[in-house]
């Protein structure tokens, strides 16, 4: 009984500590890392709260594919590339 | 669609707002934080029994998920909303067709003006990944109506699967042909289907006859899964396509 609202306890604390590191990191990197971690505690948590369904959509979504699409925004924050190689991109 | 779409981060001013700001910012947050947290005291407890309701009526569901029970079947509007969101996204971030895109497939090895040599360790591994992958993913879909899973974490897992080709470097996706705008709207037009179809039959949108109810969920999750994890890889692909040296794309 201890050890689990001790471990409560932990993840509730981790969560929210991530959260203002992912929030004060100077880099755009780290923050994003941070983020992931953050979405794999709170996967963690929907277990402890037995909603299974949640810490899978949470797991899979918030922290994997949320993840990728913030990697794949902060490449393009690195690479800037010049408003004359992405018009011949084609992009829309 | 967002033809000017621009992610800079400007260096000269980033962490440098003025006071102004920053004590306008202050106010309006807490502000926020103080009315949503009286929000939540002042709501009082969500009703207890609900789960209750789900438990009783779930035998007229048709699955034994009361998750999926509520999200498929009782409050199957909500999710088709969802799906349409999802397809209104789709369609802001839809490269244009190309004309010369005609019999190409979805799906092909990238071989040309290829700047680095993929990672022949990590081409093995995608070997077994990414079929375990859409393994888990139909596991998902198909176990969603007895246990935790279904349709939105399938996708998720398939699309991450997707991820991981595209990452690889070999593979490339055809994001042009139209196989992908059919792919992105299955999933909604099947379930307007299903619903005018017991509208016809039934009397009553999204409430299905009880002897069909399973039958017809797994057919709703199921392109539904296909149209979610097609959106999800679009709106990855495009994000990194932006990225990407210029002689990388549409070839």
């Amino acid at each position: 009984m201890i050890i689990e609202s001790m471990m409560d306890t932990l993840l509730a604390g981790g969560v929210i500590l991530l959260a203002c590191l992912s929030l004060s990191a100077r880099q755009v990197f780290t923050s994003i890392v941070l983020y992931v971690c953050l979405g794999l505690l709170a996967t963690l948590i929907w277990v402890r709260l037995n909603a299974w369904d949640v810490a899978i959509a949470e797991a899979a979504i918030g922290a994997g594919l949320t993840g990728a699409l913030l990697l794949a925004a902060w490449r393009q924050l690195c690479f800037e590339p010049s408003d004359q190689t992405r018009e011949s991109n084609g992009v829309s | 669609m967002f033809l000017k779409l621009e992610f800079k981060e400007n260096q000269a001013t980033s962490g440098e707002l003025s006071t102004t700001t920053r004590v306008l910012l202050a106010i309006a947050i807490v502000a926020l934080g103080t009315s949503l947290i009286y929000a939540i005291l002042s709501a009082g407890k969500a009703p207890p029994d609900l789960a209750a309701q789900v438990a009783e009526k779930l035998d007229l569901s048709g699955v034994g998920n009361p998750v999926t029970a509520v999200l498929l079947n009782f409050r199957s509007y909500d999710t088709l909303l969802e799906v349409a969101v999802l397809l209104v996204v789709a369609v802001a971030i839809m490269p244009p067709r190309l004309s010369s895109s005609a019999g190409k497939r979805f799906l092909f090895v990238n071989d040309t003006h290829n700047p680095h040599v993929p990672d022949p360790i990590l081409l093995n591994l995608l070997k077994w990944l990414v079929p375990l992958a859409i393994l888990l993913g139909g596991y998902l879909l198909w176990t969603g109506a007895y246990s935790p899973g279904g349709a939105f974490q399938a996708a998720a897992v398939i699309a991450g699967a997707g991820v991981a080709l595209s990452l690889g470097g070999r593979h490339k996706f055809a994001w042009e042909i139209s196989g992908v705008r059919l792919a992105s709207s299955l999933g909604l037009l099947v379930f307007v289907t299903v619903a005018a179809t017991n509208a016809f039959i039934t009397g009553t949108t999204l409430q299905y006859p009880i002897d069909h109810a399973s039958t017809l969920i797994l057919l709703v999750e199921t392109f539904t899964t296909v149209s979610i994890a097609t959106i999800l890889l679009l709106l990855f692909a495009q994000l990194k396509s932006l990225a990407d040296p210029p002689g990388e794309m549409h070839q």
